[in-house]
């Protein structure tokens, strides 16, 4: 053994057989091994997680540290002696660490909306390549701002100019992240009750930036040391985020780009074709991803393609890129975060575009084995490997730079290799459920209202409804979680709402295509999806779409029936397979909003009990939503469902709804 | 599956839609577009497209706009695999049917003008066998049934039964419920009323069978009509489509049955139905949709059985229907009231000028009389022979701990409806000039006349709990005995009448309200004086007094009057305060005595609408059975659309027509002195007191200075009229100040 360990081993290699639930993946590492191409999954073999950073209490915040807090072996008995050089307690430092996370979450969606924001002004003051394009949705979003959509002339109301309005609405948004007074304005589309606790509790988000830099000041070393104080500011800045920044973005992205609305699509590695140029799109930025769909489909374009032998171009994206093309186009998924590699190792991308957030560095190194170009896009985002091409993709010039991006990709048609191997799998899906289309798809045109979701709720044939998001961790097998949590709540007639990497991975077991409701669904939810005709389990979009979600939940309060407050109704979240601080940021806007939300994998607060104890007990009196953490998938649904069994319970409909037959006293009886 | 009815549906929607462009089309190239087309006789336009998109069709060209909307409403084709959500496309697609089937209906009223009878009854003689829309003066007469739960809501029938007994049992199902059959559409070549017919059965709105049309396109009437009564009663504005189908969601109760095969055609029809929250119940095995939420439960359901249909159609739209069980061999409910008893089948008759018939109630102490005792006094039927004529005398003596001498004229007014309510028996008139006809039917059922007593004592307890404890009834058919009745009767009713019309608002210190038509029109509150009737003619002060004493939390309450803010335009403290707070603080204050100052609201149930005519310094008033224009530029229904649904509106009140010749009739704005135009009809009707009250104020002659139609229906044609006459109103103050 000690021969052994002095000798250069080799790096282990990842079973294919066993990484995924997914079969192209299975395939497509396995085929990587064989090629000698390093993937993530072999990657994890390697890299074994630090003990202490798991569990959250490794402070590094200083240069007397890093400090190392590791939870004995076998707990802690009697008073908590653990601190830091400083005297920082365990619990300080999870707390610190996690406020951090949150912040860097929180900066992700933020910033994306910031840059979006500024694409909106442009739009709206005719400048560049962007349009405002969906009107309704923009005299839905103006009120929100404080933006008129009437102005009075000679006493009389008249409809303002679309792009004044715009204008206003652009401006107005782009103040939520610097305004030096006030609130966040969406604060108030949050039910009553649940402003009003954030009111008392003070975490009420002054602005969006400054919320992120307070928690980079409070957690420097010796000023904020009381977790609790430390988790208020963590949920002001989550808040920043889910009611702030990420619901600005969807709404802005909405209004440029059109409200998602149901459509069929294709998702896995299998939707890349091999006689197209394969663009694979990948990030998180629609802005980007908009013009490069748009130029794909310019005649000018494909003549470029079929002229350089191919047929046509294929997009393709990865991550919430993909999402934000799916939904508003159709373009197909090629993959999970965790298949961007894979993408490459086809040989068949002619290009992967990428622009911000959750794009691996190892990408650079696998497209150097292949002919592949990789092209970063953001100025925030580049990568130090000479292969990589950047072009710095400038909203005035978008369509410029689109076709530009795509012209190289054509032109690198020719030069694949002979070692194209698309695995054969994909699988159909109906994406596209924003809370607009849902509403309508409630009742149509004259009816649409969510009430009908309540009614069924109440009757007790959807149990409750679940948020399931997120990404996938190579740290388990890849999409088990979230399939199996998934698939045990709607058979337990949980109606799942899904954005991120959840909807790809939903989609690619095909759980997004509408027959899968009466192949795995309890009876209750399998009727409702019939009559409807939707899925069980809905694609709501990206990841700073979870602001649908925010938003879905707080339509269903308004329609009646199932309290007051979002903590009122059976609602549950879940992230089975959470990696990126941007899903700690959501994790706990969705708590504080009232939501009880459960991550998959581990969290890192476990090396200090009492903080712990803070996000899982204490939050839920606060709030009204709390954490929890269980690998297990099925312990994972089901703790989900109990407390969507306990809030059936509290609304007194955990028993079956009466028929109420209505006499004439009775309908004298309703109110006006 | 719910996928294979959208996909029915929707396929009828393309069909529907695209088979009224093409008969739009054909009819804009043989009429001009500025054709009138519509409905006969209704202030609501078409009023389907009018309620839900506030578009206003008068003409062929303005057809276009709601045709296209439609069209624009049609969703794309379901596809069977990979399908998109369908729901509310399937809902939109039967929207677009609904508005098309509307549109299909208007231009056969443009095409074949006289394919419709425009009356209550078909003339089945004459072939005549579709009434088509509804006018606004059925709405106004059937929408008071909706308002006081005599009529809890409507079957929509399309198709036809396998049989005519079928046919029969399943609406004498309906009718015992007191609810409204409207019938549609044909299946095997038959139609539910041919069917009705052939079973000897009377169709059309008096018995509540109510043939619209032969396709399925005239079931657009009963959606019309159910939005109509939203519009008049609920106050619900046009255009506000949200509510007006939540406002039938929640308070009309009506559902569809499907009999018959279901083709897209109705598919679609039955998929708009739905927006309504009507769901639908066919007899043939097509498939459900079972999960609540648009509806108020199912939305589908099938197949049911012809013997269960009615039960589980009353149970699925959530209605509960308290049918009485009243012990007598024929069937018995509103639904027959309307019924009659035609020469062929009758078997005998009294009253009606022939004979004498009186009916008369009497306050009688408790010992004296022994509840549920029915008494025939003379020969009964069958001693009476067919064809003959006989006497009667209805006498009913009421004890009670709570029954008071003031009870007795409203309970003897519920006779006319109870005794018609028997199937088979018709009722007409009051007091003693009744006339009742019993039909050859009702004898072979065993029908014989102690069963007025038998129903009079039962519904007079089961509606009337709280004030009656004993019931007795004679009925006299000696003549002689009916005589000797028929004198105490009349001494009755003439000090009944003094007693009433000799009160006065100042007599008194409670006046009443009256929320009775409030499932309707949420906004209104009419308050009840001695001196002002309830506008819909139908409730006097005295009978909200005794309302409230039958039952304190029903829809009339005390007001206490309070403190009198203007004795001359009559508005009270107490009532103001009353108003505000029934009305939610829509209606602050109102007077009782004029209506160019802040004049009482008017809901639509109204009997006659008072307006200023300004040229003429006076006010006309127009009775709802006159369909013709007034001087004031509009019809009675026009006027009834802009003011009904509880708005004060001044220059306009809605009133009863008894209430013209009382004494505080607009007294602050002068009274009926500034009566200067009347329909005819109405003016003949109050003649004798319009004397009388012309008298009282000085001016003897005031009957025949009231101009009406044979004068001039505009304000310039009876002014020379109003001054070759000397009417007072032109020598009096300006009306506005």
């Amino acid at each position: 053994m000690a021969d052994e360990k002095k000798a250069k081993k080799a790096p282990k290699l990842a079973d294919a057989a066993t990484v995924s639930i997914d079969p192209a993946t299975r395939q497509m590492v396995a085929h990587a091994q064989k090629l000698g191409i390093e993937t993530v999954f072999d990657r994890a073999e390697n890299m074994k997680q630090c003990n202490i950073g798991v569990q959250g209490t490794c402070c590094k915040n200083c240069a007397m540290g890093p400090c190392r807090l590791p939870l004995p072996k076998n707990g802690i008995e009697g008073e908590d002696e653990r601190k830091g050089i400083c005297g920082a307690t365990a619990n300080t430092i999870a707390a610190r660490n996690f406020v951090r996370m949150i912040a860097g979450g929180a900066a992700a969606h933020s910033d994306h909306g910031r840059a979006v924001a500024e694409v909106f002004l442009s739009a709206a003051r005719k400048e560049g390549d962007y349009q405002i394009k969906d009107i309704p949705k923009l005299m839905a979003t103006a009120p929100h701002l404080g933006v008129e959509t009437q102005v009075e002339v000679d006493g009389e109301m008249q409809d303002r100019d679309v792009y004044e309005i715009a204008l206003e609405v652009g401006e107005a948004a782009l103040k939520e992240w610097g305004k030096d007074e006030g609130e966040l304005l969406y604060l108030k589309r949050a039910p009553k009750p649940l402003y009003d606790k954030w009111t008392k509790e003070g975490v009420k988000p002054r602005n969006i930036d400054r919320e992120i830099v307070e928690i980079m000041h409070r957690t420097h070393m010796g000023v904020d040391q009381d977790y609790k104080n430390l988790m208020k500011q963590g949920t002001r800045a989550a808040l920043a985020d889910g009611w702030g920044g990420a619901m600005l973005a969807t709404d802005l992205q909405d209004i440029m780009f059109g409200t998602p609305s149901p459509l069929e699509s294709e998702a896995n590695l299998g939707v890349m074709k091999e006689d197209h140029v394969n663009v694979i799109v990948h990030g998180h930025e629609p802005v980007l991803s908009e013009m490069i769909v748009a130029a794909s489909q310019s005649p000018e374009m494909i003549a470029l393609a079929q002229k350089h032998g191919a047929k046509g171009i294929q997009l393709g994206g990865i991550c919430c890129t993909a999402n934000e093309m799916l939904q508003r186009h159709g373009v197909p998924p090629a993959g999970t975060f965790l298949q961007q590699e894979l993408a490459i190792i086809t040989g068949a991308c002619d290009a992967m575009v990428v622009d911000v957030q959750c794009v691996f560095q190892s990408l650079a190194n696998v497209a150097k084995c292949f002919h592949t170009h990789l092209i970063t896009t953001h100025p925030i985002a580049k990568m130090e490997q000479k292969n990589v091409i950047h072009i710095e993709f400038d909203e005035h010039h978008a369509m410029e730079d689109a076709k530009k991006i795509l012209t190289m990709a054509i032109e690198n048609f020719k030069n694949r290799g002979s070692e194209v191997m698309i695995p054969n799998y994909k699988a159909t899906q109906i994406a596209g459920f924003s809370v607009e289309s849902i509403q309508y798809h409630l009742g149509g045109t004259f009816r649409g209202t969510y009430y009908t979701l309540n009614d069924n709720i109440i009757n007790g044939r959807i149990r409750g409804v679940a948020g399931v998001v997120g990404c996938n961790n190579v740290r388990s097998k890849m999409n088990n979680a979230h399939i199996e949590v998934v698939k045990e709540l709607i058979k337990n007639d949980v109606l799942v709402l899904t954005t991120g990497c959840n909807a790809i991975a939903c989609a690619m077991e095909g759980l997004l295509a509408p027959e899968s409701a009466a192949a795995f669904c309890g009876p209750g939810l399998a009727e409702v999806c019939e009559t409807v005709g939707i899925p069980p389990v809905l694609h709501m979009g990206s990841c700073v779409d979870n602001s649908r979600i925010l938003l879905a939940a707080t339509e269903v309060v308004n329609a009646g029936g199932l309290g007051k407050d979002i903590c009122d109704w059976p609602v549950a979240g879940s992230a089975p397979e959470w990696m990126s601080e941007k899903a700690i940021a959501i994790g706990q806007y969705v708590v504080s909003s009232g939501i009880y939300t459960i991550f998959g994998g581990t969290l890192p607060t476990s090396g200090a009990p009492v903080f712990h104890d803070h996000l899982c007990k204490d939050m839920e009196k606060i709030y009204g939503g709390m954490w929890d953490v269980e690998p297990d998938p099925l312990k994972h649904a089901h703790k989900m469902i109990a407390h969507i069994d306990k809030k059936r319970k509290e609304l007194g409909i955990d028993k079956a709804r009466e028929r109420v037959l209505m006499d004439m006293e009775a309908r004298q009886a309703i109110d006006a | 599956m719910s996928k294979l009815i959208a996909f029915a549906a929707i396929q009828g929607g393309y069909k529907v839609v695209a088979e009224v462009e093409g008969q739009l089309t054909r009819a804009l190239a043989s009429f001009d577009a500025s054709t009138k087309v519509g409905f006969p006789n209704t202030a609501y336009y078409l009023p389907v497209i009018y309620s839900l998109l506030g578009i206003k069709v008068e003409t062929l060209e303005d057809l276009k706009k709601p045709l296209e909307f439609a069209r624009g409403l049609l969703p794309p084709h379901i596809k069977l695999k990979n399908w998109l959500p369908y729901l509310g496309p399937l809902l939109d697609a039967g929207m677009a049917g609904i508005i098309a089937y509307e549109i299909k209906e208007a231009l056969r009223y443009l095409n074949e003008p006289d394919f419709y009878i425009a009356q209550e009854d078909p003339d089945i003689e004459n072939g005549k066998l579709w009434v088509g829309a509804a006018d606004d003066t059925i709405l106004r007469k059937r929408g008071v049934e909706f308002v006081d739960g005599s009529a809890p809501g409507f079957a929509a029938m399309v198709g036809a039964a396998p049989s005519p007994e079928i046919a029969k049992m399943l609406v004498e199902d309906y009718q015992k419920k007191s609810l409204y059959i409207f019938c549609a559409a044909s299946h095997n070549g038959t139609t539910l009323i041919e069917q009705c017919l052939e079973a000897g059965m009377q169709v059309g709105w008096n018995t509540r069978i109510v043939p619209f049309g032969p396709d399925i396109s005239s079931a657009v009437f009963a959606l019309g009509f159910a939005n109509r009564a939203a519009m008049a009663f609920g106050g619900v504005q046009p255009g506000d489509y949200r509510k007006m189908l939540m406002y039938n969601k929640e308070r009309i109760f009506a559902f569809v049955n499907a009999l018959g095969d279901v083709g897209t055609e109705w598919g679609v029809a039955a998929a708009g139905c739905v927006n309504w929250g009507f769901p639908t119940l066919a007899d043939t095995p097509i498939p459900e949709i079972l999960p609540t939420g648009i509806c108020t439960y199912e939305h589908v359901v099938a197949p049911v059985a012809h013997e269960d249909m009615c039960q589980k159609s009353v149970e699925v739209r959530g209605l509960k229907v308290s049918v009485s069980e009243i012990k007598i061999p024929c069937a018995f409910g509103p639904a027959f009231e309307g019924e009659r008893v035609r020469k062929d089948d009758l078997y005998a008759q009294c009253g009606g000028g022939r004979t004498q018939c009186t009916e008369f109630v009497k306050m009688a102490q408790l010992g004296d009389i022994e509840d549920g005792k029915v008494t025939v006094v003379g020969p009964n039927l069958g001693e009476i022979k067919e064809g003959e004529t006989f006497a009667l005398g209805i006498y009913v003596k009421i004890a009670g701990r709570e029954f008071q001498e003031d009870f007795e004229p409203i309970m003897e007014r519920q006779i006319h409806h109870l005794v018609n309510y028997i199937q088979g028996i018709q009722h007409i008139g009051q007091r003693d000039i009744a006339w009742v006809r019993v039909s050859k039917s009702a004898v072979d059922k065993g029908f014989t006349l102690e069963h007025i007593g038998v129903a009079l004592h039962a519904k007079f307890h089961q509606d009337f709990t709280k004030i009656v404890d004993k019931v007795e009834v004679t009925l006299f058919t000696d003549e002689k005995e009916v005589a000797k009745m028929t004198k105490q009767a009349k001494s009755d009713y003439t000090v009944r009448d003094s007693r009433v019309d000799s009160m006065t608002d100042e007599d008194v210190e409670i006046y009443y309200s009256c929320s009775l038509c409030q499932s309707f029109a949420p906004s209104h509150v009419c308050t009840v004086s001695p001196e002002r009737t309830g506008l819909c003619g139908a409730y006097n002060w005295m009978d909200c007094k005794a309302s409230f004493e039958i039952n304190p939390t029903g829809p009339n309450q005390p007001i206490e009057k309070g403190e009198c803010l203007d004795p001359v335009l009559g508005m009270w403290k107490g009532v103001n305060d009353f108003i505000a707070k029934a009305s939610r603080g829509a209606i602050k204050q109102y007077n009782f005595y004029s209506m160019v100052t802040e004049p009482m609201t008017t809901c639509g149930c109204c009997e006659a609408i008072a307006a200023m005519l300004p040229a003429c310094n006076g006010v006309m008033t127009v009775n709802r059975e006159y369909m013709g224009e007034t001087p004031c530029g509009m019809k009675f229904t026009t006027l009834a659309g802009v003011m009904g649904g509880g708005a004060s509106s001044p220059g306009f009140i809605g009133h009863s027509k008894f209430n013209v010749t009382q004494k505080k009739f607009i007294l602050g704005d002068g009274g009926i002195l500034r009566m200067v135009w009347m329909p005819k009809m109405m003016k003949e009707e109050l003649k004798d007191r319009i004397i009388a009250r012309g008298e009282e104020m000085g001016v003897p002659g005031l009957y025949d200075m009231i101009a009406d139609e044979t004068v001039g229906i505009t304000e310039d044609e009876i002014l020379p009229f109003l001054q070759e006459k000397g009417h007072p109103a032109l020598s009096m103050d300006p009306l506005i100040g």
